[in-house]
């Protein structure tokens, strides 16, 4: 039993992870309507960034001012140059366009920086704690504990702020937070510097425990799966999302791997989500759409 | 508008198909389908890096009896079907230089390749991987798995954890676990694994890590429930640093945690940090910059400022010595095809004869300045491979040292099964194979 | 002045309806065909046919099968690469394991097992729409690809689990030769876009594109949409399944599971981003497009003076264009290269006398 609260507990914060890649997704979303399939290169470009200046002796919070303003630089670009021109076009244009989003960043990222493997190093000894018998890992539990807080910061951001304020409003109904007065170009602009503050927080987490390298790039497939269970435009959504992917893939793995041979975590959050899904076509806690003719 | 850049973009294809027309000099060319960009460009800027610095120190001594080596890079990106196109590009040669070898380093790139080399006549060299059934030179003529095939790898790790525990009698009741890539590289040795365990009676567990393998918190928890004595990690690319700081995270110790012949570079293990100390691989050539060879290099090439290597801290590492080796025995072969055809740019049929001739013993090591950086190595016409040794290295957090003598793999028991392999193979593609003892 | 369709007039529906109407368009397509079945096998050298033509057409081909699925019905989706795989690997078992089919058999057949795949994955759409159809899609590529490489079965038993061409002969012929390949490439390639050309122009391809652009207005007028949409994959799971087998046999010979990974589905979705959604001529373009680029780049830079860029840069650069391009077409022309081939022709029809 022991053994089943571990993987339970491990995989719930393995789980918050993944989370942390999905709330860069649900922000953007609600506030444009695109599904950004780039927020994985966005987490590549902030940790690499962060990790070479770093290594060129930048200390540690400078570095990390440097990379916030590259990526709300990037931010604005993407809203001048990708967003802007793409305007009322159909939400699948939009995710293309984002396709094609995250190659240009992930080149640019490259060759900015080379395509080496970087070791990066938070300063958070990662022995593992033994608690009442079970062992914990003290990065996951840091790890959790800065996505608990990032989420505090946003909801404060979003409930409690005039900006906040206008971004529910445009999520809500753009045309409407038009008509009022909102200007929606530069909404856009801070909710794509602020997915990319989460990108960079969740780069430099999952940089810390992989190594800053391109396949960085790729926890975007596993944050998907979080998306689709927990729904779009929700951020309770992706955190639930997460604990559920990340509890149900370990225990998947560990009590039904041997069964049919192991190696079953990639496809097996996709056919969790797809049973979520066959029953609530919105996901968890998105919400449905009405259709008219 | 968009007529002249169409018929530019014309021109260019047709410019660039077409220079191979004047004839040349006395030159042997390498096409190189190098790869420096993309998930596995750390061990494609090492390999090329080591192969292309060596070519140019020997160019830089006059040659190989004068015989200017040439070569051209073709970026494949380590995706398959740019390797196979970089593969039609380059084999005819350069500007009248035939093609010598082929060296992908890329196990999809050297299969995709495999019948085409065959039916071009041109060697196809898959230092440390590769096919093992290639092994076979009767059925596959042209490929060379040199120094160490698959199966010669894991027969070499159990060697030396028999070793480890006093003996391979030993070995009997001993719990190994090994954690493997989810793909058909990773799966390739489990065959292998299951036979040793049973002729050993050790207990062998199979996990699989799903592709990249940036996630085994579960496959970490099973191995400390069942408590292994060794964990031998197959693994790749970014699989690697984690299941290192995985297995730390988990509280299993590193330092019986043996890595294959790809979970062996400073790349695999640097970014694991501290959690990477004590880590043991098995290695075909040590890294560092002691051998005389590194040395020459070092004063020929880098010096000159003509290295190939971006980052100069790299020189002397896993990959790039590996790049050096795989320099010296192409050189080798071609080397030893002129004492036969002549000294002159030789086809790759002729050089092909030179691989499947090498015989690299201590005396022509020394002479080369490589000893102790190549295994001694013997290849013939029924074996492709030679050498089928390795060493074990351990990592102290910043680089390998390197922790225990050559360790030979138990290539007798291995032979019938690489045999019975390669003859279906045979038989699926109706190949008949050459008769070995026919051969001189 | 030659493009001009003055005098064509059509007498009877039927000539009305046919496939290409215009005689020019017709007499251009004859010629076309004439010069790829008879000419290019005969001047084209083991480079361009081996290397650029065979994975122009088998990508041309698995664009196709995307863009019916995409274009025409609408329904999005990651995982062409794993349709790819089920066809190869279904026609390797066919070839190994059903004696006396022959090899046009195997490769029909295994293009069918997609299919079956296809719709099965295909099934949740009728209940899951637009971005949530995602993780259908994607869930065939990962669980396919994981099926092959842990099921030995399926590759015989290998032990690196790659599968190897079966001789490639036809009715006594042997096609293994470069020409041969690609004639055989060819031959399913143009007899599989008749077929789509034919479909998209029947009821069922108006149906899909009603769907697309809307299916609840579409199942308010009284289309059936279950069949719809799984018609939609049966057939672009057929096509891709053929595509693939082709993929591993007449182009790259030998083939691993991870050969058809989420980035070939990414590639083949780029085809018709770039080449045209809901076009047929679309996905020849943007597979010509996908091919020829990269070399194009590469070969430029071999005549820039060396060192002005190296190798990785290079595909770093390439990268960037790539994705620069895609941002561009959806901007500038949504329709793609099919588009401007469009206005081309549009420009033709009034040369040289502009009203």
């Amino acid at each position: 039993m022991d053994f089943f609260f571990e993987v339970l507990t491990g995989g719930l914060l393995a789980g918050v992870m993944y989370s942390l890649i999905a709330i860069g997704f649900v922000l953007i979303y609600k506030a444009s309507g695109v599904f950004n399939f780039a927020q994985g290169a966005m987490v590549l470009f902030a940790a690499l960034t962060f990790v070479s200046l770093v290594e060129r002796g930048v200390p540690f919070w400078g570095a990390f001012a440097l990379t916030l303003a590259a990526i709300v630089a990037l931010a604005l670009l993407i809203e001048r140059a990708v967003l802007r021109p793409l305007v009322n076009r159909s939400p699948i244009t939009l995710f293309m366009a984002t396709l094609g989003l995250s190659y240009v960043i992930e080149g640019a990222a490259q060759a900015l920086w080379g395509a080496q493997v970087h070791g990066l190093d938070l300063g958070i000894a990662d022995e593992p704690l033994e608690l009442g018998g079970m062992l914990l890992s003290q990065f996951d539990l840091f790890a959790a504990g800065t996505a608990a807080l990032l989420v505090a910061l946003l909801s404060f951001l979003f409930n409690r702020t005039r900006l906040g304020l206008s971004l529910r409003a445009v999520a809500d109904d753009a045309l409407g937070a038009l008509a009022i007065g909102i200007r929606l170009p530069r909404i856009w602009a801070v909710v794509w510097a602020v997915a990319g503050f989460v990108g960079l927080v969740a780069g430099l987490l999952w940089g810390a425990r992989l190594g800053v390298q391109f396949s960085l790039s790729l926890v975007v497939l596993k944050a998907l799966p979080v998306l689709i269970i927990g729904g779009f435009t929700s951020m309770t959504g992706a955190i639930v999302g997460g604990l559920i992917v990340g509890a149900g893939e370990k225990l998947a793995e560990v009590y039904l791997g041997p069964l049919v041979g192991g190696g079953i975590e990639n496809w097996f959050p996709y056919a969790l989500a797809l049973l979520f899904l066959l029953v609530r076509p919105a996901g968890l806690f998105g919400e449905r759409a009405i259709e008219r003719v | 508008m968009k007529q002249t850049t169409f018929r530019r973009l014309a021109a260019l294809l047709a410019a660039g198909l077409l220079a191979s027309g004047a004839h040349a000099a006395n030159e042997q060319y390498f096409p190189l389908q190098s790869y420096r960009v993309g998930p596995y460009a750390a061990g494609g800027t090492g390999f090329f890096g080591g192969f292309i610095d060596y070519l140019q120190y020997i160019n830089a001594k006059g040659g190989v009896n004068g015989v200017k080596l040439t070569w051209s890079e073709c970026e494949t990106e380590y995706v398959v079907e740019k390797g196979v196109e970089c593969y039609e590009r380059l084999k005819k040669g350069l500007n009248g230089a035939p093609s010598a070898a082929t060296n992908p380093l890329s196990v999809g790139i050297a299969y995709a390749t495999l019948d085409r080399s065959t039916s071009d006549k041109l060697p196809l060299i898959t230092i440390n991987h590769g096919r093992t059934d290639s092994t076979d030179g009767s059925v596959f003529p042209y490929a060379f798995p040199l120094q160490l095939n698959p199966h010669s790898e894991v027969s070499a790790i159990v060697n030396y954890i028999g070793q480890k525990s006093g003996g391979l009698d030993k070995l009997k009741g001993k719990k190994i676990v090994t954690l493997y890539h989810g793909s058909p590289y990773g799966k390739e040795t489990n065959p292998i694994l299951e036979l040793l365990a049973k002729k050993y009676g050790f207990e062998l567990t199979l996990i699989e890590v799903p592709h990249p393998g940036n996630e085994q918190q579960s496959q970490w928890l099973n191995i400390r429930r069942s408590k292994p004595d060794w964990v031998i990690l197959r693994g790749w690319g970014v699989m690697n640093p984690v299941a290192l700081k995985t297995a730390k995270k988990t509280g299993f110790p590193v330092d019986h945690i043996i890595g294959n012949i790809w979970s062996n570079s400073e790349d695999d293990a640097a970014p694991a940090g501290d959690a990477a100390k004590g880590y043991i691989s098995i290695t075909t050539h040590p890294s560092g910059t002691q051998f005389p060879v590194l040395q020459d290099i070092k004063k020929t090439v880098v010096d000159a400022g003509k290295g190939n290597l971006a980052d100069p801290k790299r020189f002397g590492n896993v990959y790039y010595n590996l790049g050096v080796v795989n320099g010296i025995l192409n050189v080798e072969a071609v080397r030893l095809a002129q004492q036969k055809f002549g000294k002159k740019p030789l086809t790759g049929e002729q050089v092909r004869w030179g691989f499947e001739h090498l015989n690299l013993d201590d005396k022509r090591l020394k002479e080369l300045g490589a000893y102790g950086l190549v295994q001694p190595l013997k290849l013939s016409c029924a074996d492709h491979e030679g050498g089928g040794a390795v060493r074990f290295q351990q990592w102290d957090g910043t680089k390998w040292n390197v922790v225990s003598d050559w360790v030979q793999a138990d290539r007798k028991l291995l032979r019938p099964i690489i045999e019975e392999s390669s003859h279906k193979y045979a038989k699926e593609k109706g190949i008949t194979p050459r008769d070995c003892s026919k051969e001189s | 002045m030659f493009y001009t369709e003055a005098g064509q007039f059509s007498s009877h529906y039927r000539t009305d309806r046919r496939l290409f109407r215009l005689r020019q368009d017709r007499y251009s397509l004859y010629a076309l065909l004439l010069f790829a079945f008879a000419v290019v096998p005969f001047i084209g050298s083991d480079y361009w046919l081996n290397a650029i033509l065979t994975p122009f057409l088998v990508l041309s081909l698995a664009g196709l099968g995307l863009n019916l699925l995409t274009g025409y019905a609408g329904q999005l989706s990651l995982g062409s690469a794993a349709f790819m795989a089920v066809g190869a690997f279904a026609t390797y078992n066919l070839e190994l394991r059903v004696p006396g089919l022959p090899l046009l058999g195997s490769i029909v057949l295994g293009g069918v097992f997609a299919a079956a795949a296809s719709v099965l994955f295909g099934l949740p759409s009728l209940r899951i729409k637009g971005f949530y159809l995602l993780v259908s899609t994607l869930a065939a590529q990962f669980f396919v690809q994981w099926l092959f490489t842990k099921v030995g079965w399926f590759s015989n038993d290998n032990a690196s689990g790659v599968i190897t061409a079966p001789p490639l002969v036809i009715a006594g012929h042997d096609l293994s030769n470069p020409a041969g390949r690609y004639l055989l490439t060819l031959g399913f390639v143009v007899a599989l876009t008749l077929l789509a050309r034919n479909v998209v122009k029947s009821e069922l391809g108006r149906n899909w594109m009603a769907v697309r652009d809307m299916d609840t207005a579409a199942a308010v007028i009284g289309i059936p949409l279950a069949r719809t949409k799984l018609l939609a994959f049966a057939l672009s799971g057929f096509i891709l399944g053929v595509a693939g087998a082709l993929w591993a046999f007449t182009y790259l010979g030998t083939v691993e599971p991870h050969g058809f990974d989420l980035s070939r589905s990414f590639q083949v979705l780029f085809i018709i981003i770039i080449g045209g959604l809901g076009s047929i001529a679309g996905n020849f373009l943007g597979a010509a497009f996908i091919v020829l680029l990269p070399i194009a780049l590469s070969l430029a830079s071999g005549f820039m003076p060396a060192g002005v860029i190296d190798a990785g840069q290079l595909e770093n650069l390439q990268k960037i264009v790539f994705g620069l391009l895609i941002i561009g077409f959806l901007i500038k022309e949504p329709e793609g290269l099919a588009r401007l081939w469009q206005q081309l022709r549009e420009r033709a029809r009034v040369w040289p006398l502009r009203y």
